[in-house]
């Protein structure tokens, strides 16, 4: 019966729909959009699970498929399907964005419909651009993105909102146009507009260096790889809590997608052309931005800055793969790259997501970002402190918890890739150790830092049931991380497999 | 020599509604002035009627009539219908505004409609002569229209400037045309057409007046380096007046160069295919760049239609159908968002305020979250953010240029439209991040509401839905 449903489109269009409903409640009616804007997100997070549940781990085809022409004049079609890479990501978007509803429960009073509006809307948007296998369809929902998330950051946002959201609306602009017209012109090559199609379409080596390039305008920017990740700092810094956690959680998780989903298969040519491009910006990612991170003041700008050290490994684990091929002459350790960055990928969203919303705890408390305004916050917070302790845990990649399946995966493939790669990217487990554990240090531990942190009340239900289920999410995801990884396993053997046929 | 009666049935509208506007002349000068709103439900009748007469006749083969001098086609029909459509659009969002000044007279509306039968000429032009006639009506109606405020002395002024150049332009028009003539022997696009064809390129009487047409075509558009008059027109005019310079001359305009370049001249494409590569570049380089400068948010406006205007011709230098089509497109959604726009300034004028500068704009979602949201709309349109209208326009345009190998153009063409999407998000700033200033209650009168609802829920709707109006703007284009 559920194969009946056209699942991906209620997936996309309830929360967009439900998005418009809860505006028109209006902001007059507080409660009432709170408790629609619930609702909504608890919907699309269930229809989302049939998508794993019957999800089929032994093909690489695309599943649920939809198909519909939208613009026949230019071949542009209502073309929806999932495969392992897109499957686990919508699991992310659904989940995160019920907790950021919750988040915002009773932080937000400011205009509380339009707020759970923008987020329901976004997240149709960023399903949309999942499960879209049409590439017009992808760029339109990967441009309209930005009105939410650009409303959300100058709405809601903190004193320099202002600057940090044309920033940040700018950069990913400007990224993502030179893909459109590599996109218009491979539908002059291919006559179709279908991904699938793109894949198969076969390109010279210079075509594929200027369409590799384009596309790397946008997802880079997206991830965001060195150097231009500038715009994540101030836009993390500034959003309100729930718009950095789904900016970290998925927006960023929207760059490594096209990666995998554009970039690698349409040219897999000039991206074994240019792998160490990609790994140099991905090493310099994990380790100078590591030493960013370091020196940081502000506890979300600390974040900010892990979160693109941390995706640095994602882009690292699958680029390295044509090292691993050249190196080693098998697939194999292909793969583990691939499934590496994608369990990173993943467990970094729900990782950096909570952080951001323990951050969010103790701003709502406190009013201060600074580190230095905190110390000792385990004599008041006792439950807190030990979310909080959990969850850098985790970002620093202690085994047990999720974020250690993703680091080593990436680690022990790039081992086969060479030896100085590997190197370089292990440092990450001293610099992530370095910067989390010392936020921890300076923040939850030693003697109560001032008189407001002597008042501080600990976590209440709300903000408990937020942070207990990501716990839980990120232990399981440590310590039994096969169902994700068996979803993708088909779907990147296919990849790898499809990498080493040149195109040329 | 004999007079034979001409087909009077091709042109029904457009004698319709120079009958109903002489009808609203007379009318208006018995009218009290207490009941000047007859003049305005009779003018909103007559371009209903027009409208009627022109949908009914609608269909069939282009047809020819008065000597090859008139033509009715699919083309003209779909711009003549949209240009009906936005200017009773106009007249509704002046209402109020002109009624607050008074300013409410027969003139508005008496000049306005002759505007509107300037235009529909000019689209239904299959001569040089009608050209020039059709645009000579529309440019007179609008030179009165910006002085219309006749105690203003910013508005006088811009009249002026805009009766010096617009005079100018016109002799470069007539100019051109009579080397077209003497090179050809004959007005008629037709006949030309087939003449330029014969002689090609070789003939330099013949690209010499193409110049001077080209010229002319593009001061009417507003192109750079043409463009001098825009800005200080569109802010020295009173708002209504500017919503209507805006908007369906627009589509006059583009009809203007579908019917004199393309119809007249396809021989020639290569020769002015470069020059509207120039005009196109530099528009699209200096509207957006020089938006950004802007305080007023009628230069502002100004400065961005320079460079929808860029993207317009960037289509049409493209030479195929489809960028012919995807021109279309453009023009008749750009007078969709430019309506939208200019129809919230106008409800926020209200009561002895007038919007001028973006600031204006400050917390308009605290006033008024659905104007906003309206607004909103329209801007990221303009930008060409996805899921609106603007995207596809831009999206048809870039398709056409990227299929005739021009990938370089369509690269600084998007480039430039990132540069430019920073002033609509500067307008989206002011309305939602920042506090109000004032707090006036706005209240638009009920029918102002419904039409600027629907017209911003079009340039959505039209987002999610384009191919009904692109695949009209593609029969249009092959019917020609």
């Amino acid at each position: 019966m559920l194969s009946a449903l056209p699942l991906l489109s209620l997936v996309i269009w309830v929360p967009i729909l439900g998005g418009a409903a809860v505006l028109f409640v209006g902001d007059d009616n507080p409660v009432k959009a709170r408790r629609l804007a619930l609702v909504v997100a608890i919907a699309t997070f269930i229809l989302s699970l049939p998508l794993f549940s019957e999800f089929d781990t032994t093909t690489a085809k695309m599943q649920f498929q939809e198909f519909a022409p939208w613009i026949p004049l230019f071949h542009v079609n209502y073309h929806l399907g999932v495969d392992g890479f897109s499957v686990p990501l919508i699991l992310l978007t659904t989940f995160t964005t019920v907790l950021v509803v919750i988040a915002g429960w009773e932080v937000i009073q400011y205009r509380v419909a339009q707020y759970m509006a923008a987020f329901l809307i976004m997240e149709g948007l960023m399903i949309g651009v999942f499960a879209a296998l049409d590439a017009i369809l992808f760029y339109v929902f990967f441009e309209a993105m930005l009105i939410p998330m650009f409303l959300v950051i100058g709405i809601w946002g903190g004193p320099r909102r202002v600057y940090a959201t044309i920033k940040f609306f700018l950069y990913t602009f400007f990224g993502s146009v030179f893909m459109l017209v590599a996109l218009l012109y491979m539908y002059f090559q291919s006559g179709s507009f279908s991904i699938l199609e793109f894949h198969k379409l076969p390109l010279g080596l210079t075509e594929q260096i200027l369409i590799f390039l384009a596309f790397m305008g946008a997802f880079a920017v997206k991830v965001p790889m060195w150097p231009v990740h500038t715009w994540l700092p101030d836009a993390h810094t500034e959003a309100p809590t729930g718009g950095s956690v789904i900016l970290a959680a998925i927006t960023l998780k929207i760059g490594g997608y096209g990666f995998v989903r554009f970039s690698l298969p349409i040219t897999p040519d000039a991206s074994a052309a240019l792998d160490w491009l990609i790994i140099a910006m991905s090493l310099i990612a994990v380790v100078y931005i590591g030493l960013v991170a370091l020196v940081q003041q502000d506890m979300k700008k600390l974040i900010a800055y892990s979160s693109i050290a941390h995706m640095g490994f994602v882009t690292l684990g699958f680029f390295i793969i044509f090292d691993i091929v050249r190196q080693t002459g098998s697939a194999n350790g292909a793969v583990m790259g691939i499934e590496g960055g994608m369990v990173q990928m993943i467990s970094h969203g729900f990782i950096s997501g909570a952080l951001f919303l323990c951050v969010g705890v103790l701003y709502d408390r406190m009013h201060s970002r600074m580190i230095k305004d905190y110390g000792g916050v385990v004599n008041t917070m006792p439950v807190f402190a030990a979310f909080m302790v959990l969850f850098a845990m985790a970002n620093s990649g202690l085994p047990g918890t999720s974020g250690f399946v993703g680091e080593f995966m990436v680690i022990l493939a790039s081992f086969k890739a060479g030896f100085w790669i590997a190197f370089l990217a292990a440092l990450t487990l001293i610099l992530g150790a370095a910067y989390t554990l010392w936020l921890v240090k300076r923040v939850v531990f030693g003697a109560v830092g001032n008189q407001h942190v002597a008042e501080l009340s600990d976590l209440n239900r709300r903000e408990f049931v937020v942070l207990g289920a990501l716990a839980l999410v990120v232990l399981l995801l440590g310590v039994w991380p096969d169902p994700l990884v068996s979803v993708m396993h088909a779907s990147v053997d296919n990849l790898v497999q499809h990498l080493t046929v040149s195109k040329l | 020599m004999n007079f034979v009666a001409p087909d009077f049935l091709p042109a029904l509208p457009e004698l319709f509604l120079l009958a109903m506007t002489c009808v609203v002349l007379m009318v208006d000068v018995y009218l009290d002035p207490a009941r000047r709103q007859v003049t305005y439900w009779l003018s909103q009748g007559a371009l209903l009627g027009a409208l009627l007469l022109t949908v009914l006749g609608a269909g069939g083969a282009a047809t020819t009539t008065f000597d090859g001098h008139f033509v009715r086609d699919l083309l003209g029909d779909i711009l003549k219908a949209g240009v009906y459509l936005v200017i009773a659009a106009v007249f509704l969002y002046s209402r109020d505004y002109l009624k607050e000044r008074e300013l409410f007279k027969g003139e508005f509306y008496m000049l306005g409609l002759f505007g509107v039968l300037g235009m529909m000429v000019m689209i239904s032009a299959h001569s040089f002569l009608t050209v020039y006639l059709g645009l000579e009506l529309l440019s007179l109606s609008l030179y009165a229209l910006v002085a219309f405020n006749r105690d203003s002395a910013v508005s006088s002024e811009a009249a002026m400037k805009y009766f010096v150049l617009g005079a100018l332009a016109s002799g470069m028009l007539l100019y051109g045309t009579s080397m077209v003539y003497g090179a050809t022997g004959s007005v008629d696009i037709a006949t030309v057409g087939e003449a330029v064809a014969r002689q090609g390129g070789q003939n330099l009487v013949l690209v010499f007046g193409l110049v001077f047409l080209v010229v002319g075509l593009a001061f009417k558009l507003g192109a750079v380096p043409f463009h001098m008059w825009l800005p200080d027109v569109y802010q020295g005019a009173p708002t209504p007046v500017t919503l209507y310079i805006s908007s369906a001359p627009k589509l006059a305009a583009y009809a203007l160069v579908m019917r004199v370049l393309v119809e007249g001249m396809p021989a020639l494409f290569g020769d002015w295919q470069q020059m509207l590569w120039v005009l196109a570049v530099l528009s699209i380089l200096l509207g957006n760049v020089v938006a950004i400068a802007q305080v007023n948010i009628k230069r502002m406006l100004a400065y961005s239609t320079i460079s929808h205007v860029g993207f317009l011709l960037l289509g049409v230098l493209a030479g195929t159908p489809a960028g012919y089509a995807a021109a279309m497109f453009y023009a008749l959604t750009y007078t969709l968002m430019v309506a939208g726009a200019f129809g919230i300034l106008l409800v926020l004028s209200q009561t002895g305020f007038e919007v001028e500068n973006i600031q204006d704009l400050k917390g308009l979602n605290d006033r008024s979250p659905w104007l906003a949201f309206l607004m909103l709309l329209v801007m990221m349109s303009m930008a060409g953010i996805p899921f609106l209208v603007g995207f596809y326009a831009k999206l048809a345009v870039l398709q056409a240029i990227i299929e005739i190998g021009q990938v370089g153009l369509a690269v600084f063409a998007v480039v430039l439209s990132v540069i430019g999407a920073f002033y609509y998000l500067r307008v989206v700033k002011f309305i939602y991040f920042d506090e109000p200033e004032q707090n006036v209650p706005l209240q638009p009168s009920l029918d102002t509401q419904v039409v600027l609802s629907a017209n911003g829920l079009l340039i959505l709707l039209l987002g999610l839905y384009p191919t009904a109006l692109m695949a009209l703007c593609l029969n249009a284009i092959q019917g020609l």
